[in-house]
């Protein structure tokens, strides 16, 4: 189980900021943060892992204190995949999907078995991929190692900063179905921050909407469907329904010629 | 055609020592260099409070002309070493290595650290949030990421360092350590172009060698490729076992080290010391082309063992004296003072004279009606005159123009050899000459008489250093050269240097048989 409490980070030289922040993420749940660029939810999500430290109020991990632990040790414990992967440009696939276990000083063979099984359960071929360099991959290949990086030191918590955000639509779908099946599978808890409503909506167990540092509600689909808070939760769930309303006239157009 | 085979062969037969005190300068330099240039820019680059000031330091440093840095470190050096001497009860050689290699050290700074910075800060910041992300230490971040990754640029810097530091060592030549270097300076000041050559071609060759080297490895490490990386260690390697292996042979008993300022005479007579030593079973080593202040020093601290000096210049420069007591007083309370002050042995008076004697082309001094300083006065504001780069701000400059009042439109400064041939070719009109150089008689100058006697005497005065003050077997191999020499053999030697027909080796040797003649 993950707390916020009171969680405030006061603008920063480069990130936004947050204010009064309270939320629980249950253990096994899938939480996705969502709202406009700029509304705090990155800095939100890197509090927990201490990326960055909050201005006041705290992180919670299954009831301690996360300022109680060593960062590089609460890191390693906690799976992040970034916006931008960030792969290490001088590393195999297998170097990096390895990295953390090696900064554990776990024994050569046993990271290796450990790739092998984690790099299968992102659906890419071991023998095939170990051995190649980021810059050989495509951008949806790139992302499975990032995926398969954070989750090989066996983390119960995943933190995904718009982990599908910069890859192509149709991929994006199968990296995101395919995740929350991983998800399921292996009993994580995962916060996810996206931009993107329908995402949010199709990968969640509960949807956290942030707007100007604040949370404004939280909730499932359903919840958020039946009663949205404010004019500004309406519009944006109506957004991903706007968007494929739009979709069926502009194929209805197409249609008719 | 005869004269340039000979001359390639002469030296071909000094590479062995001077390319092997090359490579062992540079290379310690180098090393010196990235060992504080790297931790230096690795704390650096991520702290604006010092990088900026850290570069503007090494900027500054690389704008300070090669040779003005070399010589500066001899007096700082040697400072500390009488401070050292004093306060710990050892001293260092502040000649020769180490002055070289505090300069070379300083010089190869600037791209180590600006590449190293640059390799650092050019990191994509995704990578560097990813690296604290799966949780790696600042230091496991810096060696197993940014290193790395900073690898090719880093190693870029080390290469454009290594090539400028291989150049830059020729000119450690004048602070007494052998280098490449030796075969310009000797070579210019003999004019033996045939030497100045070489020596390019050997240091540029050098360069080329370690710099194709190097690129080698950035291409192994831009690759991946273990196999360019290993070979260019291997080259390395190879190179520098190679040229440091007559280091290593030789390395047995130190020896007597002769000096010599950076003129043909002092060539000759360094060489002549040398063969008279090394009959009489003595280890030698050469240190030339020091400066005449310089070589003082280097004396009195034994960093060179024996030396001829000029009497008027030890009265003037080192015992700042003005008055001038005649020529045999000044010899006696020369080797007084000497003894006293620094423990240096006068072995003698070679034979000869090599005075400061101001000349002019015989034609123009008696058109003009110029016989005498005295005369020349009048016609100085309107007269154009050339010296050597010591002349005008030694106090024997000075002394002459108080005594006879004399004001040059313009004064010139030349490498020895060039300032005859100026003075003939009448681009200036006259020169502070030396009275032994053999090319006064060559060209038809005139020397102007000194009526008033502001001149010192410069006898050939034969020094030995405080460590060999009471050596008897040295003191007994240098005897014979006490007295032996006058001044038409001097001159006649200095003349055959000047026209860069024989080295000074073969002079010297001439100049020994006929001693042994006498």
């Amino acid at each position: 189980m993950i707390e916020l409490r009171d969680l405030t980070k006061e603008y920063g030289a480069s990130v936004a900021a947050v204010y009064d922040l309270n939320l629980v993420v249950e253990t096994g749940e899938f939480l996705v943060l969502v709202g406009p660029s700029g509304c705090g939810k990155t800095t939100t999500l890197t509090m927990i892992n201490r990326l960055i430290d909050p201005t006041r109020g705290a992180v919670f991990i299954d009831g301690a204190d996360v300022r109680a632990s060593d960062p590089v040790h609460l890191r390693r414990h906690i799976g992040f995949v970034f916006q931008d992967v960030g792969l290490f440009p001088h590393m195999t696939v297998a170097e990096n999907t390895g990295i953390a276990l090696r900064l554990q000083g776990v024994g050569r063979g046993e990271v290796d078995e450990r790739v092998n099984e984690t790099l299968a359960l992102v659906r890419l071929s071991p023998a095939e991929f170990r051995g190649r360099y980021p810059a050989a991959l495509s951008g949806g290949q790139r992302q499975r190692v990032g995926v398969a990086r954070a989750l090989a030191a066996k983390p119960s918590i995943m933190l995904m900063d718009e982990p599908f955000g910069a890859i192509d639509p149709l991929i994006r779908d199968e990296l995101s179905s395919d995740y929350r099946q991983i998800h399921d599978a292996l009993g994580l808890t995962t916060v996810l921050v996206t931009h993107d409503m329908t995402e949010a909506f199709l990968l969640a167990d509960r949807v956290a909407l942030m707007r100007d540092g604040r949370l404004v509600q939280v909730g499932t689909p359903d919840e958020l469907f039946a009663q949205p808070a404010d004019d500004f939760v309406r519009m944006m769930i109506d957004s991903p329904r706007r968007r494929a309303q739009a979709l069926g006239d502009a194929m209805r157009v197409g249609g008719a010629k | 055609m005869n004269a340039d085979a000979g001359a390639v062969a002469a030296a071909l037969s000094h590479l062995p020592d001077y390319l092997a005190w090359h490579v062992l300068l540079s290379l310690s330099a180098i090393v010196l260099g990235v060992a504080i240039s790297l931790p230096l820019a690795i704390f650096s680059a991520r702290r604006p409070a010092w990088r900026a000031p850290a570069l503007a330091l090494a900027g500054i440093i690389q704008t300070i002309p090669s040779l003005a840095l070399l010589a500066l470190f001899y007096p700082m050096l040697l400072a500390l070493s009488v401070f050292t001497q004093a306060t710990f009860g050892f001293g260092f050689r502040a000649l020769g290595f180490l002055p070289a290699l505090a300069a070379l050290t300083l010089y190869s700074m600037l791209p180590i650290l600006r590449n190293t910075i640059a390799g650092l800060q050019g990191i994509d910041r995704a990578v560097m949030t990813a690296a604290r992300g799966v949780g790696m230490t600042p230091l496991q971040s810096l060696r197993l990421v940014e290193l790395p990754l900073a690898a090719p640029v880093i190693l870029a810097g080390v290469r454009t360092a290594a090539v400028w530091v291989i150049g830059t060592a020729t000119l450690s030549t004048p602070v007494g350590q052998t280098s490449l270097g030796n075969y310009i300076f000797a070579g210019l000041q003999t004019e033996n172009w045939v030497f100045v050559l070489f020596g390019c071609v050997a240091a540029a060759a050098l360069a080329l060698l370690v710099d194709r080297l190097l690129a080698l490895a950035e291409d192994g490490v831009v690759k991946r490729s273990s196999a360019r990386l290993m070979a260019s260690g291997i080259g390395l390697m190879l190179l520098v076992a190679a040229s440091l292996w007559p280091l290593i042979g030789g390395a047995a008993g130190k020896p007597v080290v002769v000096g010599a300022k950076s003129f043909d005479e002092q060539y000759i007579l360094g060489a002549l010391i040398e063969d008279r030593l090394r009959a009489a079973g003595f280890a030698t080593a050469r240190r030339d082309g020091l400066g005449s202040t310089v070589i003082f020093d280097a004396l009195a601290a034994g960093d060179i063992d024996v030396y001829v000096d000029y009497s008027g210049t030890v009265w003037a420069d080192d015992m700042k004296r003005t008055d001038l007591p005649g020529r045999k007083a000044v010899l006696d309370q020369m080797a007084a003072w000497l003894k006293r002050t620094h423990g240096i042995a006068y072995a003698g008076p070679i034979g000869f004279e090599n005075a400061y004697a101001f000349a002019m082309r015989g034609d123009t001094a008696r058109k003009l009606g110029i016989r005498s300083l005295a005369d020349l006065a009048a016609y100085a504001p309107r007269l154009k005159i050339g010296g050597d780069f010591e002349i005008f701000s030694r106090p024997e400059w000075r002394a002459v123009e108080h005594a006879y009042g004399l004001r040059f439109g313009t004064e010139r400064q030349y490498q020895a050899n060039f300032m005859y041939r100026a003075v003939a070719a009448g681009d200036v009109d006259v020169i502070s000459a030396f009275s032994s150089d053999g090319r006064i008689a060559q060209y038809g100058l005139t020397i102007l008489t000194d009526p008033k006697g502001a001149l010192p005497p410069y006898d050939a005065v034969l020094l030995i250093s405080p460590a060999h003050a009471n050596d008897a077997r040295l003191l007994a191999a240098l005897k014979p050269l006490v007295g032996a020499i006058d001044l038409g053999a001097m001159q006649n030697a200095n003349l055959l240097a000047d026209t860069g027909k024989r080295a000074p080796e073969d002079i010297a040797r001439a100049l020994d048989a006929e001693i042994g003649r006498r």
